[in-house]
């Protein structure tokens, strides 16, 4: 992994600000879909469902504890059953994936807004997205209690 | 040669005009609105009613001596007549207002339950029932030890043929309640529900029709289905959201016992004993929904203007329109394949996400429905998760129809 998690989201909100027209950006979205770490299948469980999907949104994470050379950091793989859901899973992976748990935590959500996904985040229960975040934050929320 | 002129029944272009909604843009491109089934838009008469009652005659209904209250009082009764006329029932305290078909339901189940339900009684449905037609008789029967039993579905979403041998297999001693729906919200189809009612009466059964999807689409007639009970919604038939009726035959209405207490449902209120209102008001505790009432009536107005069977006849067009491009479509499925259907057409494709479908529809422009559609028994008896689901209202345009189908194919091939 290159650079902060910042970083990160501002290269993702680059990315996406090369479409102009909706179709570029759904067919990037969904090919961001394909790289995404998924979840091995033993971890595609009931309790791994992320709530107030209207798709199916499997999520896992797991504590990767500090070494002398490294603080501690949060792993996730994913899955989903739609393409669209599974791309925007693999955009909060690819941020969130293997920062420490105050990163994710303090980690502020605004890129999603900028690459033109607004309405992923609407109040709509349909779509997922914050229950996503919610989750993932959660996650780093147990394991920094964890590690302290 | 070409046939005689025919004047047409209606024109869509004027009926158009009606509806500003129509005008918008969404994502850049017109709007194209095939979710009528969850909420139908509302021509300008009806949104012009609603405003002026507020601008000129907003008063409580009932209650006070004023001109005003006389004026919103007025309104709101000419409302319920107008709907009474429309539904063709006997009297017009037979019509309670509600919120909508699910405030109707609850209010039916729960003075039913209380009314006649005791332990071992039981309470019929369909499998094809809405949730608000399901969730609250499955509350009254554990309330009263009571049994929810269902009708089960054919592939075709049809209900499941009664035995010849055996003409009471759906009804028995024990049956009390029949709560069925007229049209199914997901698969369009219509149910017999005349026949059904009248096996359901000779056996003394009480019945309640969930017509949330047929008001807007179907002739109704309350006295000639012969129901009990008739529960509908005025945002489904182009009135205001939060406004709904639930017809009743009066000698039943009588002895069920109030659902909710409050205000306008009382006679005298002492600290001992209250007696209450008469019909409808012993049913419409509170303030109601002055403005939408007043609204609704003007969308019931407003639709026989137009006359229902032909704008029934237009939305078949597109239905079957609709089906036939449909099926085109490599790996589509529709579900719901019943012979008689209102304009709902519900379709899984293969491979393809009905939410990735919805968000690629929508990026068009199109305005589709997608998920259980408050039906999960249902979707569970068909063996998927969820639908993408088109639902047609008389604004709709055979043009429209074939902006989904391009819009449709499209999207298909990105997911795919």
């Amino acid at each position: 992994m290159s650079g902060t998690l910042a970083q990160t989201q501002q290269e993702l909100v680059s990315e996406f600000a090369m479409f102009t027209d909706w179709q570029d950006r759904y067919e990037h979205l969904i090919e961001l879909g394909k790289d995404l770490p998924l979840i091995a299948p033993e971890h595609k469980t009931d309790d791994n469902l992320v709530r107030g999907c209207q798709s199916r949104v499997w999520l896992n994470a797991e504590y990767r504890a500090s070494t002398p050379l490294s603080a501690g950091t949060v792993h996730f793989t994913a899955d989903s059953d739609a393409m669209i859901t599974k791309g925007i899973v693999a955009l909060l992976v690819r941020v969130f994936n293997d920062r420490t748990p105050q990163e994710i935590i303090g980690a502020s959500t605004d890129f999603i807004d900028q690459i033109g996904l607004r309405a992923h985040l609407s109040p709509n229960r349909a779509n997922g997205l914050s229950a996503m975040v919610d989750q993932m934050k959660r996650y780093a929320l147990a394991y920094s209690a964890q590690s302290h | 040669m070409k046939p005689a002129a025919v004047k047409p029944a209606f024109d869509v272009e004027e009926i158009r005009a009606q509806f500003p909604i129509l005008k918008e843009l969404v994502h850049g491109k017109p709007l194209v609105y095939f979710d009528n089934a969850a909420t139908s838009q509302k021509p300008r008469r009806v949104i012009k009613a609603e405003s002026a009652y507020y601008a000129t005659i907003n008063a409580n209904v009932h209650r006070g001596v004023h001109t005003l209250s006389t004026k919103a009082t007025e309104a709101q009764e000419a409302a319920r007549e107008t709907i009474r006329k429309h539904i063709n029932a006997k009297h017009a305290h037979e019509v309670i207002f509600t919120s909508g078909t699910t405030a109707s339901l609850n209010l039916a189940a729960s003075s039913l339950g209380h009314l006649l339900l005791k332990p071992g009684d039981e309470v019929l449905i369909s499998g094809m029932e809405h949730h608000a037609n399901i969730v609250p008789w499955q509350m009254v029967c554990e309330r009263y030890g009571a049994v929810l039993k269902v009708i089960p579905i054919t592939d075709e979403g049809e209900l499941e043929p009664r035995r010849r041998d055996d003409a009471t297999e759906y009804f028995n001693e024990r049956t009390k309640v029949f709560a069925i729906t007229h049209v199914s919200n997901t698969l369009g189809t219509i149910n017999p529900v005349k026949e059904l009612i009248a096996e359901a009466r000779k056996r003394g059964i009480i019945t309640v029709v969930d017509g949330a999807q047929a008001i807007a689409h179907l002739n109704v007639d309350v006295q000639d289905l012969g129901c009990d009970l008739y529960a509908f919604s005025g945002h489904k038939a182009y009135g205001p959201t939060g406004t709904g009726v639930l017809y009743g035959r009066e000698e039943l209405l009588n002895v069920m016992p109030p659902w909710q207490g409050g205000g306008e449902m009382i006679d005298v209120v002492t600290f001992e004993k209250t007696t209450y209102a008469k019909l409808p008001f012993k049913f419409e505790a509170g303030t109601p929904h002055i403005a939408g009432i007043i609204g609704l009536g003007e969308a019931i107005r407003w639709m026989e203007d137009y006359d229902k069977a032909a704008m029934a006849a237009h939305e078949h067009l597109l239905l079957e329109h609709a089906t036939k491009e449909l099926l085109a479509i490599d790996g589509l499925r529709i579900i719901g394949t019943a012979k008689e259907k209102v304009g709902v057409i519900s379709f899984v494709i293969n491979g393809v996400h009905h939410y990735d479908l919805g968000t690629l529809l929508d990026q068009q422009g199109i305005a589709v429905r997608t998920g259980h559609h408050c039906t999960q028994p249902l979707m569970e008896r068909f063996g998927v998760s969820g639908t993408t689901r088109a639902s047609f209202a008389c604004f709709n345009t055979v043009e429209e129809v074939e902006v989904m189908m391009v819009a449709t194919k499209k999207a298909v091939k990105m997911l795919r």
